[in-house]
Parts: C-alpha cells; structure tokens; sequence
C-alpha cells in the first residue's frame, strides 16, 4: 500500500498526464521528495524557494487542510489519501473578476 | 420579535433548529452530541449574503464611497449578485452585475427581477475571460463602485455584529461553529466573535471541492486567497467534494426535512464528520452550523434526483457553492 496523491490539471506537465500518482513518507515533506524523485519539478510548483508551502497551493490529506495538521511537518501514512488543489475560494469567476477590477482601479 | 419596519430590518434573526435525528448516537450515559443548523435561508432575499449586502452598502454610505443614484457594479453569479440588488433597490442605487452566461436560468430570473441589470461574459473564456470583461467594463465606467466582498471588512463585522451573537444567545453551550468557505466573511466574523466569548470553540472550514474544469481554468500563480482570510481564526479547514456535499443535502431532507442548496451538503459534512469524532472520544459536542441558502436556485441542476453519479455528472464543471 501507498499514499495516493490526486494531481490537479495544471499540474499534470509533471507527471506525464496522471490524475493520481503514489507515493511515500511519513511527512508530507518526505512524501513530496519521493513524489519529486519520479516527478522532477513538482516540488518546486508546491514549495517556495523559502521552504513553504506555496500561499496558493493547497494540500488535503484525508479531505482536511495539511495547513491546520502540522503543514509540511504533518503526519501521513500508508492508506491515506492526498488532494492536490490551486487556492481558488468559491466563486472562482466572480472573485477572479473582482479582483482584477480592485487591482486596476 | 415579528414586526419590522422594513425589509431591510428583517435581515438575521434567523433560526437555530435541532436535529435529533442526524445528530450521531452516543452510548448510553455518554455525554449528548447535537447538531444544530442555522437557517440562513429566511434572510430577506433567501440567502445569508444579505447581512454582508446590507453592512456593506451601509458602510459605503457612511464612508461616502456611495452617494444617492450610484452604480454598484458587481461581478458575481450568485447569492450576494442578489443580496445587492435587494438592498440597493430599497437604498436607491442601481445594480450591474457581471457574470458569466452559463449560469442558471433561476438565478439571471432573480437578478433582473430585484432590478439587476447583467452583462454577460462569455462561458468559453472562463476565468480569464471573466477578468476581461470585467476590466474592460470598469475602464469604460470609471464611475461605478465596487463593494468587494472578498477584502470588505463589512462583510466579515456582519457577521461579528449579527451571525455570531445570535449563535451564542441561542446556543451558550456551543462548542463547534462550521461554515462554508468562499469570501471567508461569515467564518472570519463570527469566528472572531465566539473565540472571544467561548474558551475552546473550535471554527471549522468547509470548503467546496469543484469538477476540474473549474480548476482546470487557472494556473497556480493566478490563485487567489480573500483579503478577508486570516487562518489564525480557524481550527481546522475540510474540503468536500461534489459527491459527499449531494449527499448530504439529500440526507438533511430526507431525515429532517430541510431543503437546502448543495454549499450546506459540505458543510454538513464537515459538521458530521466532527461530531462523529466527538462521540468517539466520548466529549459533550453542541455543533451548529450554517445552512446559507435553500435548494431552490440549484433545482434546474436536476441534482436532486437520479444517483449520485449522475448528479455528480450534473454539477461537474458548475460553481455549486
């Protein structure tokens, strides 16, 4: 058994077209080095040189938020499932639209 | 009380309903774990985006940002599109709303019945569409306002002043709050207003888990995060997908009889899942959570009948929340 990792579409360059992929840790860092190894650059899309988590990426392990888990830190095992997701809050359009319009008044 | 001056003075005041029979059972002499959810549906226009609507206009007017026969120009295809133009039909301003074409047919009905005027941005573009129209529309009428809701503090203070205090006279034994996540104003105000007044509350995100070709639109440096969001506020953030949120808005009015949109089937998933927890480690739980609208803007969706693969097929691709 593995930990299987849902990729979002844009994401999808790094891993030859897969939707979902596997790999392993015991942290969410150690599970994205392994997933990095087989998927060169995909670490760098999810991490910030600074050793983040990039502000508009967002990982769910088991449907909850890694941010409120312990964030790269936080505790993943054989069985669990990852969610990959860009950070568009509900109504991405209408945000998408209204913030352009802030931006440029 | 049941007696209002005016539309705009029946806005909240909604109420907190027990749910004995989706509340979890605890074994015998175990402390009780209830659910509770808040009607937002019985706002003024059927949705919560009213109290947001009404403090923000009202804090436009005081700041002087809005002046009698303004536009308010908003770009949004749902709740708040209508909230707006409620408030601002009854206030004397005149609502354009930017949206994209695809839609549901209920929601344009509404819009242009409370006085909205549309203008429409193609569906193909998507996203970066959108953005588009919606610049190009502000280059050509420098003089309309923009409320911003996603970075309002009178969003997020509608629910500090109103949601939160409501919740805590009703419910003063409450130990979880959830709530969806969109503008992240309801979660940011009323939790504010229950870590202050309830030592431990625990405030929980939900948030909708779209198809991927609502993803599929953006790349990763477009994303966007509120103005509004402050994660020091939550404790813990779900996210629900499109299957387990129809579910559990069939559930809810299977076995209690409230007919909500889909946006409350994540919520209450996440309420769920929470109370469940609770009943394992045998803790007392009174968990009230939002319902923010009713089901009927979603029923042209047709995702209230047939199997959950097809209603997940339904809404794929659609902002459902």
């Amino acid at each position: 058994m593995a930990i299987e990792v849902r990729i979002p579409t844009i994401l999808r360059n790094y891993t030859g077209g897969a939707k979902i992929v596997e790999g392993s840790g015991d942290t969410l860092a150690a599970l994205i080095d392994d997933l990095d190894s087989r998927h060169s650059g995909l670490k760098g899309r999810l991490i910030t040189p600074e050793g983040g988590l990039h502000r508009f990426v967002n990982i769910y392990v088991n449907d909850e938020d890694v941010r409120f888990l312990g964030a790269l830190e936080a505790k993943v095992k054989d069985g669990d499932s990852l969610t990959i997701l860009p950070a568009v809050a509900g109504g991405a359009l209408g945000f998408a639209a209204a913030a352009a319009l802030v931006g440029g008044r | 009380m049941a007696r209002y001056e005016s539309l705009l003075d029946a806005c909240g005041g909604t109420p907190l309903v027990g749910l004995p029979r989706l509340s979890p059972a605890v074994p015998e002499g175990a402390p009780p774990v209830r659910l509770w959810a808040k009607l937002e549906d019985r706002n003024p226009t059927g949705s919560i985006k009213d109290r947001a609507a009404l403090f923000m206009v009202r804090e436009a007017e005081e700041s002087g940002h809005l002046r009698p026969g303004d536009t308010i120009l908003e770009p949004t295809s749902g709740n708040t599109g209508i909230a707006l133009a409620m408030v601002a039909k009854l206030r004397g301003y005149r609502v354009v709303c930017v949206m994209p074409e695809n839609v549901s047919a209920e929601r344009t009905q509404l819009l242009r019945m409370y006085g909205a005027e549309i203008i429409f941005s193609p569906a193909a573009g998507g996203s970066n569409q959108a953005v588009a129209t919606a610049k190009q529309i502000a280059a050509e009428h420098p003089d309309w306002k923009m409320l911003f809701q996603y970075g309002n503090p009178a969003n997020a203070r509608a629910h500090y002043e109103t949601t939160g205090p409501e919740l805590l006279h009703d419910l003063p034994t409450i130990t979880h709050f959830v709530a969806g996540l969109g503008t992240t104003g309801t979660l940011m105000g009323t939790g504010r207003f229950l870590r202050e007044k309830v030592d431990g509350i625990q405030i929980i995100a939900a948030e909708p888990r779209y198809g991927e070709l609502v993803y599929g639109l953006r790349n990763i440096d477009e994303g966007y995060v509120p103005e509004l969001y402050d994660a020091s506020v939550l404790t813990r953030r779900f996210s629900v997908g499109t299957r387990d949120a129809v579910l559990r808005t069939r559930q809810l009015i299977e076995v209690e009889g409230i007919f909500a949109g889909f946006s409350t089937g994540a919520v209450l998933h996440a309420a769920l899942a929470v109370a469940h927890e609770a009943v394992k480690a045998g803790n007392r739980a009174d968990v009230a959570f939002v319902v923010p609208d009713a089901g009927w803007k979603y029923l042209s969706t047709g995702a209230y009948g047939g199997t959950l693969n097809e209603a997940e097929e339904a809404l794929e691709g659609q902002l459902w929340a």
